[in-house]
């Protein structure tokens, strides 16, 4: 061995490890903009929802009284619709992915998997923002009038929704490798969101399902973000709810992410 | 303090530059009851541009994961310039061309070679590995649109990306037409001319001889022979020595100087052997035997020799034409 290839094999193992392992704001950056590029999640996340604002809200005229608050009743619940599609679809794009092969790329890279599942789950959360944005200004055109408190609050609170999905995405993403995962879930986040009351007020539902209705992943989040809203009395069930979905979906992901990555 | 203080006296231990780019020492692999890897010793120095040749299920694709650490040896170790592998992967010192897959379809070139360099402590400039792949051209082309070539040589560009002081590519030209073949090759030849490592698997015989300075044979989990590819030609068990015999006896001829295997195909017998002129001498002097020929070995014998199925046993019986 040469003395200029002692000196480059010194060069060579005093090399750095990115920081915050490998995380960073282009790479936040550009995974949004392929989010929005993929024309069917837009319309899935974004369109869909709005759509189904302006379908469902003809449900005042079933619900007599307060048709103004049932209109933003209906507008809150399909806010937290639509950030549990979009934190879905953010977060099963990882079966896209794996699918594709692309984390075996990355995991060719200084990338460590938790920061990979922090961009994952960022992105989810910031197209579920965006979502209940735009109910949001379907809610404002259509002449929804709350205060700004409640706007602003029962705004906050049906994101929360999003924390609960984004880890549903991912856990579905590592549970099957598929490039079409969201058409296998679609529908089973249409029943979650029909049965646990979101586009329908539960009272309006038969009683079986207003009996299952507590039981649905998005029910709690849906119940915290109306309260503003609705109030009377808050039931602890909800919170229990929230966090108890949130715990299963993220223990699933936990899991299988761990399964996926663990260098056998 | 006392923890901290030994901590730095074993990094400096472990500081001096490490001699190979890449160190297998005792390394096996099982997946249930296949052996994948079955005991592999192999050191690759800086410079080198090794390649691992074998047939499908040799062991080329689980050694090179765990040198990538993809993988992780179920007994042995695996270092890349002194280090484990998912160490070197986080300096940017080793990085991969992989078979198939590992793009994404709704990005473009560019993008997908920008994403990528975001994630390196230091990279090269997006546009320089473009220009060296040699698809600077199409840049804003989505990757699910260009051809597996171009696709190929994106996968060139991303390795590129952390100045490896390894490349390691997994049957890089497996599915592409001749001229991507070699265009891909010229490419990396180039780059190998600036003193990079590289080690690739291939069971392209062409390939490994053409363009590796050395070729590591692999068998059923195992190296069979490591040399230049004139040394493993020569390593092939000797020549074929050939004649019509009526009426041969394969115990007999088996009992000739340095005879490896004979084969009977009707009056013809093939002898393979280390000492060929022994075997026609005692041929033409002691039998009726005649249209002799000698026939020295290529590489692609050497190969069957090495890697078929009866090479486990190198002195095999007579097989009845």
């Amino acid at each position: 061995m040469s003395i200029s290839d002692a000196e480059r094999l010194k060069a060579l193992v005093s090399r750095r490890v990115p920081p915050l392992g490998g995380f960073n704001l282009t790479f936040l950056y550009l995974e949004m903009r392929r989010l929005v590029r993929n024309r069917r999640t837009v319309i899935l996340t974004l369109v869909m929802p709005i759509a189904l604002f302006f379908l469902f809200r003809s449900s005042r005229r079933l619900g007599g009284a307060n048709t103004a608050e049932l209109t933003a009743s209906t507008m809150i619940g399909i806010g937290v619709y639509g950030a549990m599609l979009a934190a879905t679809a953010g977060g099963a794009l990882v079966s896209v992915e794996r699918a594709l092969g692309w984390s075996r790329q990355l995991r060719l890279t200084p990338l460590r998997p938790v920061a990979y599942i922090a961009i994952k789950l960022l992105n989810a959360m910031l197209l579920g923002l965006v979502s209940v944005a735009l109910v949001y200004a379907a809610g404002v055109i259509d002449g929804v009038h709350m205060s700004t408190q409640t706007w602003v609050l029962t705004g906050v609170l049906a994101w929360a929704a999003a924390l609960v999905f984004a880890s549903f995405g991912l856990f579905i993403g590592y549970l099957m490798p598929s490039e079409n995962v969201m058409q296998v879930i679609g529908p089973v986040l249409a029943v979650f969101a029909l049965v646990g009351g979101l586009f329908i007020p539960i009272r309006l539902l038969p009683t079986t399902i207003q009996d299952v209705a507590p039981y649905m992943p998005p029910y709690g989040v849906a119940q915290i973000a109306r309260f503003p809203l609705v109030g009377g009395s808050f039931d602890v069930t909800w919170i229990l709810s929230l966090v108890l979905w949130t715990a299963a979906f993220s223990a699933g992901a936990m899991y299988l992410f761990r399964r996926d990555t663990r260098r056998t | 303090m006392w923890v901290y203080v030994c901590g730095r006296t074993m990094n400096q231990a472990i500081a001096p530059p490490a001699l190979d780019v890449v160190r297998l020492e005792g390394v096996h692999r099982s997946f249930g009851a296949v052996r994948a890897v079955d005991g592999i010793d192999l050191r690759v120095e800086l410079g080198e541009i090794a390649a691992l040749l074998g047939p499908n299920g040799a062991g080329k694709t689980t050694t090179i994961d765990m040198i990538l650490g993809l993988g992780k040896p179920d007994r042995g170790t695996v270092r890349v310039l002194g280090m484990k592998p998912d160490a070197a992967v986080g300096r940017g010192l080793v990085s991969a061309v992989m078979q198939t897959g590992g793009l994404l379809k709704d990005l473009t070139v560019g993008e997908t070679v920008r994403l990528t360099a975001t994630l390196f402590a230091d990279s090269r400039p997006a546009g320089e590995v473009l220009e060296r792949a040699g698809i600077a051209n199409i840049a804003d082309r989505l990757v699910g649109k260009c051809s597996g070539g171009q696709q190929q040589r994106l996968r060139f560009a991303l390795a590129l990306l952390p100045d490896p002081a390894l490349m390691v590519l997994d049957e890089p030209t497996a599915g592409m037409d001749v001229e991507g073949r070699r265009d891909f090759w010229t490419a990396i030849r180039r780059d190998a001319d600036l003193g990079r490592t590289i080690l690739f698997a291939t069971h392209y015989l062409e390939e490994a001889d053409a363009y590796a300075d050395r070729i590591i044979l692999l068998r059923q989990g195992r190296i069979v022979a490591d040399g230049t590819a004139a040394e493993i030609r020569n390593m092939s068990t000797g020549r074929s020595v050939r004649a019509t015999l009526p009426g041969a006896e394969p115990a007999t001829l088996r009992g000739l100087p340095g005879v490896l295997s004979v084969e009977l195909r009707g009056d013809r017998v093939i002898i393979q052997t280390t000492d060929s002129d022994s075997v026609a001498r005692n041929l033409l002097t002691n039998t009726p035997a005649r249209d002799l020929e000698i026939v020295a070995h290529n590489l692609e014998d050497a190969f069957l020799a090495l890697t078929g199925d009866g090479a486990a046993t190198p002195v095999e019986g007579a097989k009845e034409a």
